[in-house]
Protein backbone atom coordinates (compact mmCIF):
# COMPACT_ATOMS: atom_id res chain seq x y z
CA UNK A 1 0.00 0.00 0.00
CA UNK A 2 1.39 3.64 -0.55
CA UNK A 3 0.51 5.15 2.15
CA UNK A 4 2.11 3.02 4.51
CA UNK A 5 5.58 5.27 3.24
CA UNK A 6 3.47 8.72 3.39
CA UNK A 7 3.55 10.72 6.63
CA UNK A 8 1.48 10.11 10.02
CA UNK A 9 -1.11 12.93 9.98
CA UNK A 10 -2.17 11.50 13.43
CA UNK A 11 0.03 9.19 15.57
CA UNK A 12 -0.85 7.89 19.22
CA UNK A 13 1.64 6.57 21.35
CA UNK A 14 -0.01 4.45 24.64
CA UNK A 15 -3.05 6.57 24.79
CA UNK A 16 -4.78 6.40 27.82
CA UNK A 17 -7.54 8.69 29.29
CA UNK A 18 -9.51 8.61 31.91
CA UNK A 19 -12.68 11.63 32.42
CA UNK A 20 -12.91 13.54 35.47
CA UNK A 21 -14.64 11.34 38.41
CA UNK A 22 -14.40 7.94 35.97
CA UNK A 23 -13.48 4.84 38.07
CA UNK A 24 -11.62 3.49 34.63
CA UNK A 25 -9.85 4.65 31.53
CA UNK A 26 -11.80 5.25 28.92
CA UNK A 27 -9.12 4.20 26.10
CA UNK A 28 -6.44 2.70 27.52
CA UNK A 29 -3.31 2.49 25.72
CA UNK A 30 -4.18 3.33 21.92
CA UNK A 31 -1.33 3.11 19.78
CA UNK A 32 -1.98 3.89 16.09
CA UNK A 33 -0.97 5.49 13.11
CA UNK A 34 -3.42 7.42 10.50
CA UNK A 35 -1.11 8.38 7.18
CA UNK A 36 -2.11 11.94 5.35
CA UNK A 37 -4.70 11.15 2.98
CA UNK A 38 -6.21 7.88 4.48
CA UNK A 39 -9.69 7.01 4.49
CA UNK A 40 -10.04 5.48 8.25
CA UNK A 41 -13.15 3.92 9.33
CA UNK A 42 -13.01 3.34 13.53
CA UNK A 43 -15.06 0.65 14.99
CA UNK A 44 -16.50 -1.27 17.70
CA UNK A 45 -19.10 -2.04 20.21
CA UNK A 46 -20.98 0.79 21.53
CA UNK A 47 -18.97 2.20 24.90
CA UNK A 48 -15.68 1.22 23.16
CA UNK A 49 -14.04 4.44 23.26
CA UNK A 50 -14.33 5.38 19.43
CA UNK A 51 -15.80 8.80 20.45
CA UNK A 52 -13.31 9.14 23.18
CA UNK A 53 -10.72 8.93 20.76
CA UNK A 54 -12.06 10.81 18.17
CA UNK A 55 -12.48 14.02 21.27
CA UNK A 56 -8.34 13.48 21.41
CA UNK A 57 -7.70 14.35 17.95
CA UNK A 58 -8.92 17.90 17.96
CA UNK A 59 -8.13 18.50 21.77
CA UNK A 60 -11.26 18.62 23.07
CA UNK A 61 -9.64 16.12 25.44
CA UNK A 62 -7.80 17.27 27.58
CA UNK A 63 -8.57 20.93 26.77
CA UNK A 64 -11.85 20.53 27.11
CA UNK A 65 -13.20 17.49 29.40
CA UNK A 66 -9.79 17.76 31.24
CA UNK A 67 -9.42 14.20 33.32
CA UNK A 68 -6.26 12.36 32.96
CA UNK A 69 -4.20 12.07 29.73
CA UNK A 70 -1.69 9.98 29.61
CA UNK A 71 0.76 9.20 26.30
CA UNK A 72 1.71 11.09 23.70
CA UNK A 73 -0.85 12.40 21.03
CA UNK A 74 0.64 14.18 17.47
CA UNK A 75 -1.82 15.63 15.14
CA UNK A 76 -0.49 17.56 11.97
CA UNK A 77 2.64 17.45 13.06
CA UNK A 78 1.63 19.52 16.61
CA UNK A 79 1.23 18.09 20.08
CA UNK A 80 -2.19 17.83 21.60
CA UNK A 81 -1.72 18.37 24.65
CA UNK A 82 0.32 21.82 24.25
CA UNK A 83 -1.88 23.46 21.25
CA UNK A 84 -5.46 25.21 22.24
CA UNK A 85 -8.82 23.49 20.64
CA UNK A 86 -8.82 26.50 18.72
CA UNK A 87 -5.51 25.79 17.14
CA UNK A 88 -6.51 22.37 16.49
CA UNK A 89 -9.21 23.29 14.78
CA UNK A 90 -7.93 24.82 12.17
CA UNK A 91 -6.42 21.72 11.22
CA UNK A 92 -9.22 19.40 12.47
CA UNK A 93 -12.86 19.42 11.48
CA UNK A 94 -15.29 17.70 13.74
CA UNK A 95 -18.81 16.18 13.00
CA UNK A 96 -20.69 15.19 16.09
CA UNK A 97 -23.11 12.16 16.94
CA UNK A 98 -25.49 14.68 17.48
CA UNK A 99 -26.03 17.73 15.02
CA UNK A 100 -27.74 19.86 17.97
CA UNK A 101 -24.83 19.95 20.09
CA UNK A 102 -23.32 22.03 17.60
CA UNK A 103 -25.26 23.86 15.36
CA UNK A 104 -26.12 27.33 17.38
CA UNK A 105 -27.09 30.67 14.36
CA UNK A 106 -30.05 31.46 13.45
CA UNK A 107 -29.99 30.77 9.92
CA UNK A 108 -28.12 27.79 8.03
CA UNK A 109 -25.67 29.70 6.15
CA UNK A 110 -24.49 31.60 9.24
CA UNK A 111 -23.71 28.41 11.00
CA UNK A 112 -21.39 27.53 8.11
CA UNK A 113 -19.79 30.73 7.88
CA UNK A 114 -18.95 30.92 11.76
CA UNK A 115 -15.84 28.86 11.58
CA UNK A 116 -14.62 31.50 8.76
CA UNK A 117 -15.07 34.34 10.12
CA UNK A 118 -13.63 33.63 13.26
CA UNK A 119 -10.58 32.61 11.49
CA UNK A 120 -10.44 36.29 9.60
CA UNK A 121 -10.92 34.53 5.69
CA UNK A 122 -11.94 37.06 3.81
CA UNK A 123 -15.74 37.97 3.28
CA UNK A 124 -15.78 37.33 -0.79
CA UNK A 125 -13.89 34.08 0.18
CA UNK A 126 -16.28 33.15 3.17
CA UNK A 127 -19.08 33.34 0.06
CA UNK A 128 -17.32 31.11 -1.84
CA UNK A 129 -16.62 28.53 0.20
CA UNK A 130 -19.98 28.56 2.29
CA UNK A 131 -22.00 28.26 -1.12
CA UNK A 132 -19.58 25.25 -1.94
CA UNK A 133 -20.24 23.45 1.28
CA UNK A 134 -24.05 24.24 1.00
CA UNK A 135 -24.11 22.76 -2.52
CA UNK A 136 -22.07 19.96 -1.93
CA UNK A 137 -24.43 18.45 0.84
CA UNK A 138 -27.21 19.68 -0.87
CA UNK A 139 -28.97 21.85 1.54
CA UNK A 140 -28.08 24.71 -0.34
CA UNK A 141 -32.12 25.55 -0.65
CA UNK A 142 -32.11 25.77 3.25
CA UNK A 143 -29.57 28.51 3.91
CA UNK A 144 -31.33 30.88 5.39
CA UNK A 145 -33.52 28.49 7.68
CA UNK A 146 -33.24 28.19 11.71
CA UNK A 147 -31.05 25.02 11.88
CA UNK A 148 -33.44 24.37 14.97
CA UNK A 149 -36.04 23.88 13.28
CA UNK A 150 -34.85 21.60 10.65
CA UNK A 151 -35.61 17.65 10.37
CA UNK A 152 -32.58 15.66 12.63
CA UNK A 153 -31.24 14.62 9.13
CA UNK A 154 -30.91 18.16 7.27
CA UNK A 155 -29.08 19.51 10.74
CA UNK A 156 -26.31 16.80 10.34
CA UNK A 157 -25.88 18.21 6.40
CA UNK A 158 -25.40 21.31 8.09
CA UNK A 159 -22.91 20.03 10.89
CA UNK A 160 -21.41 19.01 7.57
CA UNK A 161 -21.56 21.86 5.85
CA UNK A 162 -19.54 24.15 8.51
CA UNK A 163 -16.99 21.70 9.20
CA UNK A 164 -16.53 21.29 5.25
CA UNK A 165 -16.39 25.40 4.39
CA UNK A 166 -13.31 25.20 6.79
CA UNK A 167 -11.73 23.04 4.18
CA UNK A 168 -9.20 21.43 7.12
CA UNK A 169 -6.29 18.54 6.41
CA UNK A 170 -8.26 15.84 8.60
CA UNK A 171 -12.16 15.61 9.35
CA UNK A 172 -13.39 13.25 11.72
CA UNK A 173 -16.55 12.53 11.81
CA UNK A 174 -18.70 10.43 14.15
CA UNK A 175 -21.66 8.85 13.11
CA UNK A 176 -22.34 11.30 10.83
CA UNK A 177 -25.01 10.24 9.11
CA UNK A 178 -27.25 8.25 12.09
CA UNK A 179 -29.88 10.67 11.48
CA UNK A 180 -30.48 10.36 7.52
CA UNK A 181 -32.40 8.35 5.49
CA UNK A 182 -30.47 5.65 3.66
CA UNK A 183 -30.08 7.43 0.29
CA UNK A 184 -29.07 10.55 2.16
CA UNK A 185 -26.55 8.82 3.99
CA UNK A 186 -25.22 7.29 0.77
CA UNK A 187 -24.80 10.70 -1.21
CA UNK A 188 -23.21 12.19 1.91
CA UNK A 189 -20.26 9.28 2.33
CA UNK A 190 -19.91 9.68 -1.44
CA UNK A 191 -19.74 13.07 -0.56
CA UNK A 192 -17.04 12.34 2.06
CA UNK A 193 -15.40 9.87 -0.40
CA UNK A 194 -14.77 12.50 -3.09
CA UNK A 195 -13.17 15.07 -0.58
CA UNK A 196 -11.17 12.41 0.04
CA UNK A 197 -10.49 11.29 -3.01
CA UNK A 198 -10.38 14.88 -5.04
CA UNK A 199 -8.93 16.95 -1.97
CA UNK A 200 -6.39 14.26 -0.28
CA UNK A 201 -8.13 15.67 2.90
CA UNK A 202 -7.66 12.65 5.38
CA UNK A 203 -11.01 11.07 6.73
CA UNK A 204 -11.83 9.60 9.79
CA UNK A 205 -15.24 7.93 9.96
CA UNK A 206 -16.71 6.33 13.16
CA UNK A 207 -19.52 3.95 12.14
CA UNK A 208 -21.32 0.99 13.12
CA UNK A 209 -22.90 0.13 9.91
CA UNK A 210 -19.81 -1.27 7.88
CA UNK A 211 -22.79 -2.40 5.01
CA UNK A 212 -22.32 1.11 4.03
CA UNK A 213 -18.89 2.33 4.55
CA UNK A 214 -16.20 -0.29 4.46
CA UNK A 215 -15.96 -0.16 0.76
CA UNK A 216 -14.82 3.60 1.12
CA UNK A 217 -12.13 3.03 3.60
CA UNK A 218 -8.33 2.34 3.35
CA UNK A 219 -7.94 1.41 6.78
CA UNK A 220 -10.10 -0.02 9.91
CA UNK A 221 -9.61 0.22 13.39
CA UNK A 222 -11.57 -2.24 15.38
CA UNK A 223 -11.93 -0.89 19.02
CA UNK A 224 -13.46 -3.30 22.33
CA UNK A 225 -13.31 -2.13 26.12
CA UNK A 226 -10.94 1.24 25.12
CA UNK A 227 -8.19 -0.62 23.49
CA UNK A 228 -7.65 -1.17 19.62
CA UNK A 229 -8.02 -4.69 19.15
CA UNK A 230 -7.75 -5.31 15.50
CA UNK A 231 -6.28 -2.75 12.29
CA UNK A 232 -5.44 -2.83 8.86
CA UNK A 233 -6.56 -3.53 5.36
CA UNK A 234 -10.49 -3.39 5.41
CA UNK A 235 -10.75 -7.03 3.64
CA UNK A 236 -8.24 -8.83 5.73
CA UNK A 237 -9.38 -6.98 8.89
CA UNK A 238 -13.30 -8.03 8.23
CA UNK A 239 -12.81 -11.27 7.04
CA UNK A 240 -10.88 -12.77 9.77
CA UNK A 241 -12.27 -14.77 12.67
CA UNK A 242 -11.41 -12.19 15.19
CA UNK A 243 -13.67 -9.39 13.89
CA UNK A 244 -16.64 -11.84 13.91
CA UNK A 245 -15.92 -12.88 17.54
CA UNK A 246 -15.63 -8.86 18.70
CA UNK A 247 -18.86 -8.81 16.87
CA UNK A 248 -18.62 -6.13 14.92
CA UNK A 249 -21.55 -5.50 12.13
CA UNK A 250 -19.64 -7.24 9.50
CA UNK A 251 -21.17 -6.51 5.97
CA UNK A 252 -23.73 -9.11 4.94
CA UNK A 253 -21.60 -9.66 1.01
CA UNK A 254 -18.96 -10.55 3.21
CA UNK A 255 -20.87 -13.02 5.25
CA UNK A 256 -22.56 -14.66 2.45
CA UNK A 257 -19.08 -15.04 0.83
CA UNK A 258 -17.53 -16.38 3.69
CA UNK A 259 -20.48 -18.87 4.21
CA UNK A 260 -20.64 -19.81 0.46
CA UNK A 261 -16.50 -20.63 0.96
CA UNK A 262 -17.25 -22.76 4.28
CA UNK A 263 -19.65 -25.05 2.05
CA UNK A 264 -17.30 -25.67 -0.70
CA UNK A 265 -18.08 -23.03 -3.56
CA UNK A 266 -15.18 -21.88 -5.16
CA UNK A 267 -14.96 -17.98 -5.23
CA UNK A 268 -12.02 -15.75 -6.58
CA UNK A 269 -9.83 -13.25 -5.56
CA UNK A 270 -10.73 -10.67 -2.69
CA UNK A 271 -12.90 -11.10 -0.06
CA UNK A 272 -16.18 -8.47 -0.61
CA UNK A 273 -16.88 -5.82 1.23
CA UNK A 274 -19.76 -4.66 -1.51
CA UNK A 275 -22.69 -5.97 -2.82
CA UNK A 276 -21.18 -5.35 -6.32
CA UNK A 277 -18.41 -7.47 -5.77
CA UNK A 278 -20.02 -9.90 -4.37
CA UNK A 279 -22.74 -10.18 -7.13
CA UNK A 280 -19.50 -9.85 -9.03
CA UNK A 281 -17.96 -13.03 -8.36
CA UNK A 282 -20.70 -15.02 -8.07
CA UNK A 283 -21.07 -14.55 -11.48
CA UNK A 284 -17.71 -15.39 -12.01
CA UNK A 285 -17.85 -18.89 -10.17
CA UNK A 286 -21.26 -19.43 -12.31
CA UNK A 287 -19.82 -18.80 -15.69
CA UNK A 288 -16.50 -20.84 -15.07
CA UNK A 289 -18.76 -23.80 -14.44
CA UNK A 290 -20.45 -23.78 -17.58
CA UNK B 1 -54.93 -1.90 18.21
CA UNK B 2 -54.33 1.05 16.64
CA UNK B 3 -56.54 2.82 14.51
CA UNK B 4 -55.62 5.63 12.37
CA UNK B 5 -58.76 6.67 9.82
CA UNK B 6 -57.38 9.53 6.92
CA UNK B 7 -55.49 11.84 9.76
CA UNK B 8 -54.06 15.39 8.37
CA UNK B 9 -51.77 17.39 10.59
CA UNK B 10 -50.36 20.32 10.31
CA UNK B 11 -47.47 21.93 12.61
CA UNK B 12 -48.57 25.39 14.03
CA UNK B 13 -45.76 26.68 11.26
CA UNK B 14 -48.54 25.84 9.18
CA UNK B 15 -46.27 22.79 8.02
CA UNK B 16 -48.67 19.95 7.03
CA UNK B 17 -47.33 16.63 7.79
CA UNK B 18 -49.39 14.29 7.19
CA UNK B 19 -51.66 14.25 4.52
CA UNK B 20 -54.47 11.69 4.27
CA UNK B 21 -53.24 8.34 6.83
CA UNK B 22 -55.54 5.34 7.16
CA UNK B 23 -54.01 2.20 8.43
CA UNK B 24 -54.83 -0.36 11.52
CA UNK B 25 -51.99 -2.17 13.37
CA UNK B 26 -52.86 -5.29 15.14
CA UNK B 27 -52.31 -6.58 18.36
CA UNK B 28 -48.72 -8.00 18.75
CA UNK B 29 -47.69 -6.91 15.48
CA UNK B 30 -44.21 -5.53 14.60
CA UNK B 31 -44.81 -2.59 12.20
CA UNK B 32 -41.26 -0.62 10.52
CA UNK B 33 -41.81 2.89 9.58
CA UNK B 34 -39.74 4.20 6.57
CA UNK B 35 -39.20 6.34 4.33
CA UNK B 36 -37.14 9.78 3.34
CA UNK B 37 -36.22 12.48 6.24
CA UNK B 38 -39.20 14.79 6.45
CA UNK B 39 -41.99 12.16 5.22
CA UNK B 40 -43.85 12.22 8.67
CA UNK B 41 -43.18 9.11 10.52
CA UNK B 42 -41.92 10.79 13.62
CA UNK B 43 -45.21 13.20 13.62
CA UNK B 44 -47.51 9.65 12.86
CA UNK B 45 -46.19 7.91 15.95
CA UNK B 46 -46.48 10.74 17.83
CA UNK B 47 -50.59 10.72 17.57
CA UNK B 48 -50.35 6.83 18.67
CA UNK B 49 -50.04 7.69 22.10
CA UNK B 50 -51.77 11.38 21.49
CA UNK B 51 -48.58 13.61 21.80
CA UNK B 52 -50.60 14.89 18.84
CA UNK B 53 -53.82 15.09 17.96
CA UNK B 54 -55.04 14.82 14.30
CA UNK B 55 -56.05 17.87 13.06
CA UNK B 56 -58.57 16.11 10.96
CA UNK B 57 -59.20 12.28 10.75
CA UNK B 58 -59.53 10.27 13.80
CA UNK B 59 -56.52 7.70 15.92
CA UNK B 60 -58.27 4.93 18.08
CA UNK B 61 -56.02 3.25 20.66
CA UNK B 62 -57.75 -0.24 21.74
CA UNK B 63 -61.16 1.79 20.54
CA UNK B 64 -60.73 5.03 22.05
CA UNK B 65 -60.31 7.88 20.58
CA UNK B 66 -57.06 9.94 21.20
CA UNK B 67 -58.66 13.21 21.90
CA UNK B 68 -61.04 11.70 24.95
CA UNK B 69 -58.16 10.77 27.15
CA UNK B 70 -55.20 12.39 28.91
CA UNK B 71 -51.08 11.45 27.59
CA UNK B 72 -51.12 10.20 30.61
CA UNK B 73 -53.20 7.58 30.59
CA UNK B 74 -52.44 6.89 27.15
CA UNK B 75 -48.35 6.26 28.56
CA UNK B 76 -49.59 3.13 31.02
CA UNK B 77 -50.53 1.51 27.62
CA UNK B 78 -48.05 2.80 24.89
CA UNK B 79 -44.38 3.29 25.85
CA UNK B 80 -42.61 5.85 23.39
CA UNK B 81 -38.78 5.92 23.23
CA UNK B 82 -37.66 8.97 21.49
CA UNK B 83 -35.05 9.06 18.77
CA UNK B 84 -32.83 11.48 20.70
CA UNK B 85 -32.08 10.32 24.33
CA UNK B 86 -30.93 13.81 25.35
CA UNK B 87 -34.92 14.76 25.08
CA UNK B 88 -36.13 12.29 27.65
CA UNK B 89 -33.58 11.64 30.30
CA UNK B 90 -32.84 13.98 33.51
CA UNK B 91 -32.11 11.70 36.29
CA UNK B 92 -29.34 12.03 38.25
CA UNK B 93 -28.55 8.28 37.81
CA UNK B 94 -29.17 5.72 35.61
CA UNK B 95 -31.33 3.88 37.96
CA UNK B 96 -33.52 6.72 39.33
CA UNK B 97 -34.31 7.21 35.75
CA UNK B 98 -35.51 4.15 34.83
CA UNK B 99 -37.76 3.72 38.14
CA UNK B 100 -39.08 7.23 37.87
CA UNK B 101 -41.96 6.69 35.42
CA UNK B 102 -42.72 3.38 37.68
CA UNK B 103 -43.04 5.88 41.03
CA UNK B 104 -45.68 8.12 38.53
CA UNK B 105 -47.62 4.92 38.10
CA UNK B 106 -47.84 4.21 42.07
CA UNK B 107 -45.74 0.70 41.73
CA UNK B 108 -45.11 -0.44 44.76
CA UNK B 109 -40.77 0.20 45.86
CA UNK B 110 -40.62 -4.29 45.74
CA UNK B 111 -42.02 -4.15 42.31
CA UNK B 112 -39.70 -0.74 41.22
CA UNK B 113 -36.55 -2.69 42.28
CA UNK B 114 -37.43 -5.85 40.24
CA UNK B 115 -38.39 -4.16 37.40
CA UNK B 116 -35.06 -1.22 37.51
CA UNK B 117 -33.06 -4.33 38.04
CA UNK B 118 -34.71 -6.52 34.79
CA UNK B 119 -34.70 -3.72 32.63
CA UNK B 120 -30.99 -2.55 33.30
CA UNK B 121 -30.31 -6.29 32.77
CA UNK B 122 -31.31 -7.08 29.95
CA UNK B 123 -30.01 -3.79 28.14
CA UNK B 124 -26.27 -4.80 29.34
CA UNK B 125 -26.47 -1.71 31.64
CA UNK B 126 -26.59 -3.23 35.31
CA UNK B 127 -23.15 -2.11 35.68
CA UNK B 128 -24.00 1.67 35.19
CA UNK B 129 -26.68 2.09 38.08
CA UNK B 130 -24.98 4.79 39.92
CA UNK B 131 -23.54 6.65 37.06
CA UNK B 132 -25.01 9.61 35.60
CA UNK B 133 -26.87 8.98 31.97
CA UNK B 134 -24.89 11.68 30.87
CA UNK B 135 -21.78 9.99 31.45
CA UNK B 136 -22.39 7.42 29.25
CA UNK B 137 -21.71 7.15 25.42
CA UNK B 138 -24.47 7.82 23.10
CA UNK B 139 -25.19 4.40 22.59
CA UNK B 140 -25.32 3.92 25.72
CA UNK B 141 -27.88 6.49 26.25
CA UNK B 142 -30.22 5.35 24.12
CA UNK B 143 -30.20 1.94 25.70
CA UNK B 144 -31.08 3.81 28.92
CA UNK B 145 -34.08 5.92 27.50
CA UNK B 146 -35.70 2.42 26.22
CA UNK B 147 -35.17 0.77 29.90
CA UNK B 148 -36.83 3.32 31.50
CA UNK B 149 -40.10 2.66 28.90
CA UNK B 150 -39.05 -0.68 29.04
CA UNK B 151 -39.28 -1.32 32.73
CA UNK B 152 -42.98 -0.44 33.00
CA UNK B 153 -44.16 -3.30 30.57
CA UNK B 154 -46.53 -1.23 28.40
CA UNK B 155 -48.62 -3.44 25.87
CA UNK B 156 -47.33 -1.19 22.69
CA UNK B 157 -44.41 0.05 22.60
CA UNK B 158 -42.88 2.63 19.75
CA UNK B 159 -39.45 2.90 19.45
CA UNK B 160 -38.07 6.25 17.08
CA UNK B 161 -34.47 5.45 15.09
CA UNK B 162 -34.08 2.37 17.95
CA UNK B 163 -31.05 1.08 16.34
CA UNK B 164 -28.90 4.28 15.89
CA UNK B 165 -25.67 4.15 18.16
CA UNK B 166 -26.07 0.31 18.46
CA UNK B 167 -23.47 -1.99 17.37
CA UNK B 168 -24.46 -5.52 15.62
CA UNK B 169 -24.59 -7.58 19.23
CA UNK B 170 -26.79 -4.47 20.86
CA UNK B 171 -28.81 -4.59 17.74
CA UNK B 172 -28.93 -8.76 17.99
CA UNK B 173 -30.73 -8.08 21.54
CA UNK B 174 -32.92 -5.44 20.36
CA UNK B 175 -34.13 -7.91 17.85
CA UNK B 176 -34.76 -10.69 19.97
CA UNK B 177 -36.20 -8.59 22.33
CA UNK B 178 -38.86 -7.53 20.06
CA UNK B 179 -39.31 -11.14 18.80
CA UNK B 180 -40.12 -12.09 22.80
CA UNK B 181 -42.34 -8.95 23.08
CA UNK B 182 -44.58 -10.36 19.81
CA UNK B 183 -44.43 -13.62 20.99
CA UNK B 184 -46.43 -12.13 24.27
CA UNK B 185 -48.81 -10.58 21.53
CA UNK B 186 -47.68 -7.21 22.59
CA UNK B 187 -47.60 -4.75 19.16
CA UNK B 188 -43.68 -2.97 18.44
CA UNK B 189 -43.77 -0.06 16.48
CA UNK B 190 -40.17 1.29 14.89
CA UNK B 191 -39.39 4.15 12.87
CA UNK B 192 -36.26 3.48 11.78
CA UNK B 193 -33.78 4.02 8.63
CA UNK B 194 -31.42 1.11 9.10
CA UNK B 195 -32.23 -1.44 6.13
CA UNK B 196 -30.11 -3.85 7.27
CA UNK B 197 -31.74 -4.24 10.71
CA UNK B 198 -35.40 -4.32 9.08
CA UNK B 199 -34.01 -6.89 6.75
CA UNK B 200 -33.11 -8.99 9.44
CA UNK B 201 -36.47 -9.02 11.16
CA UNK B 202 -38.93 -9.11 8.05
CA UNK B 203 -41.50 -6.81 9.67
CA UNK B 204 -44.53 -5.78 8.06
CA UNK B 205 -43.38 -2.52 6.36
CA UNK B 206 -44.84 0.78 6.08
CA UNK B 207 -42.79 3.35 3.51
CA UNK B 208 -44.30 7.00 3.99
CA UNK B 209 -43.27 9.77 1.42
CA UNK B 210 -44.63 13.50 1.66
CA UNK B 211 -47.46 13.01 4.36
CA UNK B 212 -48.65 9.65 3.07
CA UNK B 213 -47.89 5.55 2.99
CA UNK B 214 -47.22 5.05 -0.25
CA UNK B 215 -46.38 1.01 0.41
CA UNK B 216 -47.31 -1.44 2.45
CA UNK B 217 -46.08 -4.90 2.91
CA UNK B 218 -43.98 -7.80 4.30
CA UNK B 219 -40.05 -6.54 4.42
CA UNK B 220 -38.85 -9.13 2.19
CA UNK B 221 -41.59 -7.42 -0.56
CA UNK B 222 -41.62 -3.90 0.22
CA UNK B 223 -37.52 -3.78 0.18
CA UNK B 224 -36.87 -5.34 -3.13
CA UNK B 225 -39.13 -3.06 -4.81
CA UNK B 226 -36.49 -0.82 -6.26
CA UNK B 227 -39.02 1.79 -7.98
CA UNK B 228 -40.81 2.25 -4.52
CA UNK B 229 -37.54 2.47 -2.49
CA UNK B 230 -36.26 5.10 -4.67
CA UNK B 231 -39.24 7.22 -4.17
CA UNK B 232 -38.87 6.89 -0.76
CA UNK B 233 -35.22 7.35 -0.43
CA UNK B 234 -34.44 4.14 0.82
CA UNK B 235 -31.17 1.66 -0.53
CA UNK B 236 -32.02 -1.91 -0.73
CA UNK B 237 -30.54 -4.10 2.21
CA UNK B 238 -27.16 -5.92 1.13
CA UNK B 239 -28.27 -8.99 -0.07
CA UNK B 240 -31.24 -7.76 -2.25
CA UNK B 241 -28.60 -5.40 -4.29
CA UNK B 242 -26.87 -8.48 -4.60
CA UNK B 243 -30.14 -10.68 -6.17
CA UNK B 244 -31.42 -7.68 -7.64
CA UNK B 245 -28.08 -7.48 -9.85
CA UNK B 246 -28.09 -11.50 -10.59
CA UNK B 247 -31.63 -11.12 -11.56
CA UNK B 248 -30.87 -11.28 -15.45
CA UNK B 249 -30.07 -14.61 -14.30
CA UNK B 250 -32.94 -16.06 -13.24
CA UNK B 251 -32.72 -16.03 -9.53
CA UNK B 252 -35.50 -14.28 -7.35
CA UNK B 253 -35.64 -10.91 -6.61
CA UNK B 254 -36.84 -10.77 -3.23
CA UNK B 255 -34.75 -12.73 -1.12
CA UNK B 256 -32.92 -10.39 1.81
CA UNK B 257 -31.73 -12.69 4.21
CA UNK B 258 -28.34 -13.86 4.26
CA UNK B 259 -29.39 -17.46 4.97
CA UNK B 260 -31.75 -17.87 2.68
CA UNK B 261 -29.28 -16.46 0.44
CA UNK B 262 -26.63 -19.09 1.13
CA UNK B 263 -29.97 -21.73 0.26
CA UNK B 264 -30.94 -20.14 -2.80
CA UNK B 265 -26.84 -19.71 -4.35
CA UNK B 266 -26.05 -23.27 -3.03
CA UNK B 267 -28.55 -24.75 -5.10
CA UNK B 268 -27.46 -22.86 -8.65
CA UNK B 269 -23.72 -23.77 -7.54
CA UNK B 270 -25.00 -27.97 -7.32
CA UNK B 271 -27.24 -27.68 -10.05
CA UNK B 272 -24.29 -26.52 -12.24
CA UNK B 273 -22.00 -29.21 -10.97
CA UNK B 274 -24.25 -31.90 -12.54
Amino acid sequence: MPWKALMAIIETKNLTYTYPGAAWPAIKEVSIKIEKGEFTLITGPSGCGKTTLCRCFNGLIPHFYQGELKGEITVAGLKVQEHPVYEMATHVGMVFQNPENQLFALSVEKDVAFGLENLGVPREEIRKRVDWALKLTDIYELRERTPTELSGGQQQRVAIASVLAMQPEVIVLDEPTSFLDPLGAKKIFEVIYELNKKLGITIVLVEHRLDLTAKYADHIIIMDGGRVVLEGEPHEVLSSEEARLIGVGIPKATRLYKMLKADGVKLGGKVPLSSEEMAEKIREALKSRD
Amino acid sequence: MIEVEDVYFTYPSGVEALKGVSLTIRDGEFVAIMGENGAGKTTLVKHFNGLLKPTRGRVLVDGVETTKVSVATLARKVGFVFQNPDHQLFCETVDEEIAFALKNFGFNQDVIEKRVSWALNLLGLSQYRKTSPFMLSGGERKRVALASVLAWDPKILILDEPTIGQDYQQKEKLRQFILQMNAQEKTVVIVTHDVEFVAECNPRVLLMRGGKIVADGEARKVLTNPEVLEQASIVPPQIAQIFLNLSDLGFPRDVIDVYEAREVLLKAFRSQKQ
